[in-house]
């Protein structure tokens, strides 16, 4: 009975919605190998703009950003994972507990408020409690709205791993270090790998509330990014832009591969 | 048998003494830089703005009275409504509803394609539909910005294929943030809807069929029905963000398409804003979302009933 899950034209919607998506994507990834300095005349294939990225007027501005998200990044993603861990392992090996419910809704805060609100929220905050705002203040919200990215592969994974494992251990005389880190640890770590990838790329890729946290002078990509864009879109913009884009279908690939594996394995 | 069932009950409480130790982080964190920043914020929304973008502490509904009432020019005139606000806030539902509405046409089946394929080749499906998710929605913006500018791509393809002689303004138009807010968000309404079908039991349409309901019957009579709360998850995701967006209306809308995500920036540029006013309009917003987020948990809450 193929029939009943078969509506006409249901194909055509799909092959139309991946070409929404892809097709933006691919011009700006074919456009920024244009050999020409005008964005809107095609002249051949061309590397030139991805060497302006790295030795053009740009490179120096582009580079101190790049290397902002970049550290930032790491550390958020960083921070955040171990966060959430310790979350996830409350909220599923805790048992029942106290303010559960309330923590549940806390961890998911930052994905319920929208983005522009958090901004202007820890834009006031750090305001008020005199933090000025840079690198300091971008760090501490992206720690904020990451937690929620790390924290569902990490508890997706902690609740499909069954208690006993540990059990076993703890039977065996282990302290319930050793059974965190020899047995639960090791059999996590997919999950955890996932859970910083996403908090990588959701850090990476955040506009709004970097642009209200950041403060004069301090840039990140994004940040960089737009404010040249608001000048107009140069060719050099493109080519960074498909770097960009490289690198977070890399990342996505490796936590989608990563769980994969872990998901077959255990 | 009384001891595997212990043993399993305190399996699952293995961290149960450490639980506030292990949550401490989560609620220092969280608590301090987002819960307290939000009520901040709000208290923010009923003080004084000063010259200069400042504030004083002086408590005040200015900012609220601002949004909803004007006095003329100079202040001396009889209250009356004002819809300057109103206005970009009412646009900026209506976009937001529309397009969640293109979203779920082409989103819904798309889910139900995906979640029809065998088992083995559905996660690369839902790979591809993710990729864009995770790609910077800053670059997304960009890119459509470049394909629909006057000579851009998509103008100079329907000009050669002779649809158009000149190329159409579509760029800075209500019809660009529309087409940004559609391709921002499509890949929040495919996931709830996918993860809703994929659990359907499809022996319920056979039924539907043998009793003589041709497709669109079963489709919407029986289908629908079963699957509607991750078509109401899936809207949720589309409309809560549409609603606050910043990046598309900025990129796409330019000065005259104004959303509220662009009115609330606005009030924190330079010294040209207005805090407290910014901090009015933020908290007008996070109603309306808590209002949406309300409705979707009721439906959820049927849903299991």
């Amino acid at each position: 009975m193929k029939g009943v899950r078969h509506y006409p034209g249901f194909l055509a919607a799909t092959i139309a919605c991946l070409l929404i998506l892809y097709v933006p994507l691919m011009v700006i990834a074919v456009y920024s190998f244009n050999g020409s300095t005008s964005i809107t005349k095609w002249s051949g294939f061309s590397l030139r703009w991805y060497a302006d990225v790295f030795t053009g007027p740009e490179a120096e501005r582009f580079g101190l950003a790049t290397w902002n998200s970049l550290s930032i990044a790491i550390i958020a993603a960083t921070v955040s994972t171990m966060i959430a861990t310790a979350a996830a392992l409350a909220m599923i090996r805790g048992g029942s507990f106290r303010g559960r419910q309330a923590t549940y809704a806390l961890i998911n805060l930052p994905l319920m408020v929208p983005e522009i609100v958090v901004a202007v929220a820890t834009l006031i905050f750090f305001t008020t409690i005199g933090l000025t705002t840079g690198y300091m203040t971008i760090l501490l919200a992206h720690v904020t709205f990451c937690i929620p990215f790390a924290y569902l592969p990490i508890a997706a994974r902690l609740t499909g791993i069954e208690p006993t494992y540990e059990q076993a251990a703890r039977d065996l005389y282990a302290t319930r270090g050793q059974a965190f880190r020899l047995v639960l640890l090791p059999l996590l770590g997919p999950g955890l790998v996932s859970g910083w990838l996403l908090a990588f790329i959701i850090s990476l890729d955040d506009f709004i509330i970097t642009n209200f946290v950041k403060g004069a002078g301090m840039e990140t990509l994004p940040t960089a990014i737009f404010g040249s864009v608001k000048q107009g879109i140069k060719p050099n913009i493109m080519a960074i832009s498909t770097l960009m884009l490289g690198v977070s279908i890399l990342f996505v690939s490796l936590s989608y591969l990563v769980n994969r594996r872990g998901r077959t394995a255990a | 048998m009384a001891a595997p069932v212990n043993s399993q009950s305190s399996g699952n409480q293995t961290y149960g003494e450490l639980v506030n130790r292990l949550l401490l982080p989560t609620w220092l964190v969280i608590g301090c830089l987002l819960l307290i920043p939000v009520l901040l914020m709000t208290v923010y929304s009923f003080l004084t703005k000063e010259f200069r973008g400042g504030i004083e502490w002086n408590f005040t509904l200015a900012a609220y009275e601002q949004f909803f009432i004007t006095r003329g020019l100079f202040g001396d005139e009889p209250p009356q409504i004002e819809w300057t606000y109103i206005t970009i806030f009412w646009r900026s539902v209506w976009q937001a509803a529309l397009a969640t509405l293109l979203c779920l046409v082409i989103g819904f089946p798309t889910a139900w394609f995906i979640a029809t394929r065998p088992a083995r080749i559905r996660p690369v499906w839902l790979f591809l539909i993710t990729i864009p998710y995770w790609v910077n929605l800053l670059i997304r913006t960009v890119s459509l910005r470049f394909i629909l500018r006057d000579n851009g791509p998509l103008n100079e393809a329907m000009m050669a294929l002779g649809v158009i002689s000149d190329p159409l303004p579509i760029l800075n138009t209500d019809l660009a943030v529309q087409i940004g807010l559609f391709y921002s968000y499509l890949p929040f309404m495919v996931l709830p809807i996918y993860a809703a079908v994929e659990r359907f039991d499809f022996a319920l349409s056979e039924a539907a069929a043998d009793l003589y309901a041709n497709r669109w019957q079963t489709l919407t009579q029986v289908v629908i029905p079963v699957v509607r709360p991750g078509i109401v998850a899936g809207c949720i995701l589309v409309f809560i963000p549409a609603l606050g967006a910043f990046l598309a209306p900025d990129l796409l809308g330019g000065a005259k398409n104004f959303m509220v995500g662009s009115l609330i920036d606005e009030q924190f540029r330079g010294s040209q804003g207005n805090w407290p006013f910014g901090a009015a309009v933020s908290v007008i917003l996070m109603t309306l979302v808590l209002i949406a987020l309300l409705v979707q948990a009721r439906n959820a809450s049927r849903g299991q009933a």
